[in-house]
């Protein structure tokens, strides 16, 4: 009754041909997900949606190779500091706001000129506070998605109650 | 140096998030550390308070005007409330320096508890709905971690029901900002309290403060809704407790009410008359449920509920008089209750058991925990001269004022009844003859000794607040006159 | 119409958090529930036959403020899925620490605290 239940523990590979497609989609998912949140302040999009599709790319190798390999890459130890350096980093923008100019927290103190509008490099601090985000969110997911599936659950409870159960019935016979 | 409190304004909700991200980077499995952080944080946010006193202000963020932006505002009922939140935050973490020794994972307690001081900063100094709605949801998750953090049977259980029965409310005040935001057409309280005194309040606007007032009623635990109360408070590590009963349900759910009924909705008659029954409901149900407990923290449990109907009662009953009654209360309730929960965290740390028939004798073994469960419990009873005794006082005569004799004599029957179970409480656990199996009994470390202590002072303190006057006392006064002022933005 | 749609699911996640006897049918109720506020939410910003609202260079202010759909309640909802993202992952952790303690997920049985 004591089995751990571990992705990486028991043979979850999930074949031959899931583990090709993902080697070959990991890395378009991961710029698809880059590209998501840096036009961010362009199209839909930004901090929030790219960071759960950069997550969902090593989600997916969880998936499909175990957590062994995906934790290769994207350990947890990094996961948990990068999750704090880009809020971190997002507060640090928003308190240079205020120094700049006199003005406000989150004021927007890059000055784009008014034709560089709809390109990359507009929008002030906008790009930076989306990769702050995006970081976050990501590694946020990614360490949610890790820690819930590696959870050992040792059924200690019910060993207790079918060891006594087991000692009622030969106490009766 | 005089320092722009303007400027301060957002650095209320920065500084506890940025140290609560600091102390994950930097002081994951340096304990002492992360104490130290937070201590100090809740020192500067103290001050900070304390300096913000008498000003009243808006500040946009981002420089963005309002309709645009979100707003942050000041007056005297927010600097209230903050004064409230880190002079008792403060007193909590130097408890929980001694009580979470026995713990693992102490760092992640102080990120979580400063990520709830965040959330509850944000919530007061708030001027946008949706900004408060976020606000609250993070004080209310790190609130359900907290409350779970032992990982034991009941605290899991406690933290399960807590988190089903919050996320419902938290639902339903989200339908509620929805319908307010499609008939209003804007998220700025201001904006919102000008354009329902143009349209008047028909009958969609009427539905979306009726699912507010049930929503925050579920934060604030009044009695419908109270069902979550009596078992996350007792199961929650002892700090946590007292964070939870003496300011959480205050910051998110009273603060909220009042601030939403007479700021922004303009209250009327109907909705006046709710919240007294409301009240009354609080203060007779709580009482009498804890006469019969046999758990110190579930009686101190049933004990909020019941003082959280006086207080609604006093907002409930509009005038100036019954406004100071109510947030005088409110004010003391912090103080006393997060005293008392810090009182029984040290009884079950040093005894072991929270049952009361268990207990005796503490008096000659835990003296400085006895003498400030004296102080605690003579102001929640009433006592004069202690501050519970001129906060109840002036609710009874806001009441007998506006001529609900039925509510005065209510409110007086369950001052007697809030008497007699916390004589039971003194007398069980302090006053009687000591059981061999407490023979052997340690006093209490040194530093929650120093923040019951800090907190009994306090106690004692603001029973002189009423020496400034009894219709106005220090504060006080000046917060129930935002409230009475009327909507905003005029 | 399509409100009171939005309305009914909100109702029927409210019945399974009621009724539900384990806790992850809870959780998936409390879920839904959210799902039906966040398009109550969504669907307070439409505009019949209304346009995205993403600017183009070749579109004035006044005609985009005019022909598209209000974009401020789809920021609400990402933000508001976002938080109950955070408040799912913590109740299955919850849940599954329950089943750790008690061995069981039903909840009649998860019944320590009493009075």
């Amino acid at each position: 009754m004591n089995t751990p239940h571990r992705l990486g523990d028991e043979k979850l590979d999930m074949g031959i041909t899931v583990k090709t497609v993902t080697r070959w989609l990991k890395g378009p998912i991961l710029l698809f997900g880059i590209y998501l949140v840096l036009y961010g302040h362009i199209t839909p999009g930004g901090g929030f949606g790219g960071g759960v599709v950069i997550a969902s790319a090593f989600i997916l190798i969880t998936l499909a190779s175990g957590d062994r390999a995906s934790l290769h890459l994207f350990s947890k130890g990094v996961a948990s500091r990068l999750d704090s350096i880009g809020l971190l980093i997002f507060l640090v923008l928003g308190w240079l706001g205020t120094g700049w100019t006199g003005s406000y927290f989150f004021s927007n103190f890059i000055n784009t000129p008014e034709a560089a509008q709809f390109t990359l490099l507009s929008g002030g601090i906008m790009p930076m506070a989306n990769i702050a985000l995006g970081i976050k969110v990501a590694s946020a997911l990614f360490l949610v998605f890790t820690l819930l599936t590696a959870f050992h659950i040792v059924e200690r409870e019910l060993e207790d109650q079918s060891s006594t159960e087991a000692q009622q019935q030969e106490n009766k016979s | 140096m005089t320092i722009d409190v303007q400027a301060l304004m957002p650095m209320f909700v920065a500084v506890p998030l940025g140290l609560s991200l600091l102390i994950q980077l930097v002081a994951r499995h340096r304990h002492v550390l992360a104490e130290a952080l937070t201590i100090l944080t809740l020192l500067l946010l103290t001050v900070m308070s304390y300096y913000s006193i008498g000003y009243s202000g808006v500040y946009h963020l981002g420089g963005w005007p309002t309709p645009v932006g979100i707003d942050m505002r000041l007056d005297a009922l927010a600097t209230l409330l903050l004064l409230i939140v880190s002079v008792v935050g403060l007193a909590v973490s130097l408890y929980s320096v001694d009580y979470m020794r026995r713990f693992t994972a102490r760092s992640h307690f102080y990120s979580l508890f400063l990520l709830m001081v965040t959330g509850m900063n944000g919530v007061i100094l708030t001027g946008d709905l949706f900004n408060l709605y976020v606000f609250l949801e993070v004080a209310a998750i790190a609130s359900y971690s907290l409350v779970a953090f032992g990982c034991d049977h009941e605290e899991l259980e406690a933290s399960f029901k807590y988190i089903v029965l919050g996320s419902l409310s938290s639902a339903l005040i989200l339908t509620a900002v929805a319908l307010v935001y499609g008939i209003t057409g804007t998220l700025n309280l201001a904006h919102i309290a000008a354009r329902i005194a143009e349209t008047g309040r028909d009958t969609p606007l009427l539905l979306a403060f009726g699912l507010l007032i049930v929503g925050f009623s579920f934060k604030a635990a009044l009695v419908p809704f109270h069902a979550w109360l009596p078992d996350a408070h007792p199961a929650a590590p002892a700090p946590v407790s007292a964070m939870l009963s003496g300011v959480l349900i205050k910051a998110i759910g009273i603060y909220v009410l009042a601030r939403l009924a007479f700021n922004v909705f303009g209250i009327a008659e109907n909705e006046l008359s709710l919240l007294r029954w409301l009240g009354l409901l609080s203060m007779v149900a709580g009482g009498i449920l804890a006469t019969g407990q046999k758990d110190i923290k579930r009686l101190f449990a049933y004990s909020s509920i019941s003082q959280v109907g006086f207080m609604v009662l006093g907002l409930g009953l509009g005038t100036p008089l019954g406004l100071v009654g109510g947030l005088y209360h409110m004010v003391n309730h912090a103080l006393f209750k997060s005293l008392l929960f810090l009182n029984a965290g040290t009884i079950e740390y040093t005894t072991g058991t929270r049952q009361l028939k268990k207990l005796g004798g503490l008096n000659s073994k835990l003296p400085v925990t006895a003498a400030t469960s004296l102080i605690g419990s003579m102001s929640i009873a009433g006592i004069p001269p202690f501050s519970g005794f001129w906060s109840k006082l002036i609710i009874v005569l806001a009441c007998i004022e506006s001529g609900h004799y039925g509510f005065a004599t209510a409110a007086v029957l369950v001052s007697i009844v809030t008497l007699a179970y916390q004589l039971k409480v003194q007398r069980m656990a302090f006053f009687a003859a000591l059981p061999d199996a407490l023979k052997g009994l340690q006093r209490e470390p040194p530093m929650m000794a120093l923040a019951m202590i800090l907190l009994a002072t306090g106690c004692i303190a603001l029973a002189f607040a009423v020496l400034t006057g009894l219709r106005d006392p220090w504060l006080v006064g000046a917060a129930a006159q935002v409230l009475t002022a009327g909507t905003f933005g005029g | 119409m399509i409100f009171s749609l939005c309305l009914l699911l909100i109702l029927i996640g409210l019945y399974g958090v009621v009724v539900s006897r384990q806790t992850l049918k809870i959780v998936i109720s409390l879920l839904i529930m959210n799902h039906g506020v966040h398009l109550l939410l969504l669907l307070i910003g439409y505009r019949e036959a209304g346009n995205p609202p993403i600017v183009d260079p070749a579109i004035t202010i006044t005609e985009f403020a005019s022909s598209s759909v209000d974009p401020l309640p789809q920021a609400l909802v990402l933000t508001s899925i976002v938080i109950g993202l955070g408040v799912l992952a913590l109740m299955v952790a919850l849940c599954v620490r329950l089943y750790e303690r008690y061995g069981t997920f039903d909840v009649t049985e998860i019944r320590r605290l009493r009075g």
